[in-house]
């Protein structure tokens, strides 16, 4: 399996805002053009189930296949350009010291939750939950219409030449983390996920950081 | 043509219909209804949306009809999940053996990009059409926008992934073959009879498509999209629940 791992250049006192979502957590936070949004792993093999919308018109918002098309790959890493619904690239991901990211996975919810599992298993938190609530919440003009396909950051979903679709134990581990510039204003809508039928937490969902980095006017940094 | 294409000849022909290249279709499939669609000259690769008629909120889930069936592309035995844990329509018969779902459509600027212009102004109604267009057009006859274009299902369209996500565009399409999906409740199905994103020709020439509806019987207890794995048989319970409440 290709992986190129790419660190960041930034250091941690670097960032500008620091904030630890806990396991089960929705989370929401506008990001300026030209700012790295960092997400960590703080424990390992967590899933942070994570959109993006143009934040002057979320009706613009990341699109999984338009994504996949426009690098002609299904997973991402370090040189991935987030593609909209409208073509246009929202983030560009800077920096991986993960190496793959799921984009077919999708967000679990109590509904297919019953489907996968048992029928018993409605009442169990989900990450489709946590994104509703924080668009209740914070972002009501927002709703179900505007949950589309999301990344699965840190969780590693392989499609055999088959295509069979698998859930493979994680390639991520503590301290990991995933770095985005900004290409544009985007609000960004996570959940991190509370899934405990499948190994896609180890079955122990944990915290993740979130790191916002300013804007350098003097830096272009390398993709 | 397959035993259960057939038993369909011999049920109630509802609809026969010819897309051209390049057309867009939208109707509402009653549940039990057999909607067939046939690669008249082969190279088709119609783009479908699906929406619960009723209660469009609800609609067709690429994450969740993947993951409930451990497959990224879909056959017979394979049914189409929505984002509520009920299942739309069930694919009950297939010539092709493999339909796309996760390289979705392309828009106005792409289709530009690589077959040139293609105006109305030049080519009247021959112009170039791309797939985003047409599923705004006919989501708009429904009420519906771009809020409601979610990741679309590719028929016909073979894409291979190897074993770091690089992807292949292979032909899955020939004359004559047909897929067939029957609606599990009432079903808003939406096409686009456009090229493929992944479609390496670089001159703009969408097949024909041919389409048909069949009057039908939903899922039998012995079906085999029910019986293909026990996520389904959960998938069909929660629709037929569903169903109990309208």
């Amino acid at each position: 399996m290709e992986q190129r791992l790419v660190e960041s250049t930034r250091l941690p006192s670097e960032a500008s805002y620091r904030e630890v979502i806990e396991s089960g957590c929705g989370y929401s936070k506008l990001v300026r053009r030209g700012e790295l949004l960092r997400i960590v792993d703080l424990e390992g093999n967590q899933a942070v189930d994570t959109l993006f919308y143009s934040a002057s018109d979320p009706s613009e918002r990341y699109s999984a296949t338009a994504t996949i098309v426009a690098q002609n790959k299904l997973y991402l890493s370090t040189g991935s350009r987030l593609v909209s619904s409208e073509g246009n690239v929202l983030l560009t991901i800077v920096a991986d010291t993960c190496g793959r990211h799921d984009t077919l996975g999708g967000a679990c919810a109590a509904e297919s939750n019953q489907v996968r599992y048992a029928l018993d298993k409605r009442h169990m938190h989900s990450c489709r939950d946590s994104f509703l609530l924080e668009l209740a919440l914070h972002h009501p003009h927002m709703t179900k219409r505007d949950l589309t396909s999301n990344i699965n950051f840190f969780m590693n979903v392989p499609v055999t030449s088959d295509g069979t679709l698998r859930f493979a134990d994680g390639i991520s581990g503590k301290g990991r983390y995933v770095e985005l510039r900004a290409e544009t204003d985007v609000l960004v809508l996570i959940s991190n996920c509370p899934q405990l039928n499948n190994p896609c937490n180890a079955y122990d969902p944990t915290p993740v950081e979130v790191l916002i980095f300013p804007a350098r006017a003097d830096v272009h940094e390398e993709t | 043509m397959g035993a259960s294409n057939e038993r369909l000849a011999k049920s109630t022909l509802l609809v026969h219909e010819q897309l051209r290249g390049g057309q867009m279709w939208s109707r509402v499939v009653r549940r039990g209804q057999v909607l067939t669609l046939i690669d008249v000259e082969g190279g088709a690769t119609p783009a479908a949306l699906f929406y619960n008629a009723r209660q469009p909120l609800e609609r067709y889930n690429m994450a969740d009809t993947l993951k409930a069936q451990h497959t990224a592309m879909l056959t017979r035995g394979h049914v189409l999940y929505s984002d509520m844990g009920r299942v739309l329509m069930s694919i009950v018969d297939d010539g092709a053996g493999w339909h796309d779902t996760f390289t979705g459509h392309m828009d106005r600027a792409t289709s530009v990009r690589k077959f040139g212009e293609g105006s109305y102004q030049t080519l009247r109604n021959d112009f170039h059409r791309d797939t985003r267009s047409n599923f705004l057009i006919e989501l708009g006859k429904h009420g519906l926008g771009k809020r409601d274009i979610v990741p679309n299902v590719n028929f016909f369209t073979k894409v291979a992934v190897d074993a770091d996500g690089n992807l292949t565009f292979v032909a899955a399409s020939a004359p004559e073959r047909h897929v067939s999906l029957r609606a599990e409740m009432d079903v808003l199905v939406v096409l686009s009879n456009t090229p493929h994103p992944l479609d390496p020709s670089p001159r703009y020439a969408p097949k024909p498509l041919a389409l048909t509806l069949h009057e039908g019987r939903p899922a039998a207890d012995d079906d085999v999209c029910r019986t293909s794995c026990e996520q389904n048989a959960r998938g069909f319970q929660l629709t037929e629940d569903y169903l109990l409440s309208l």
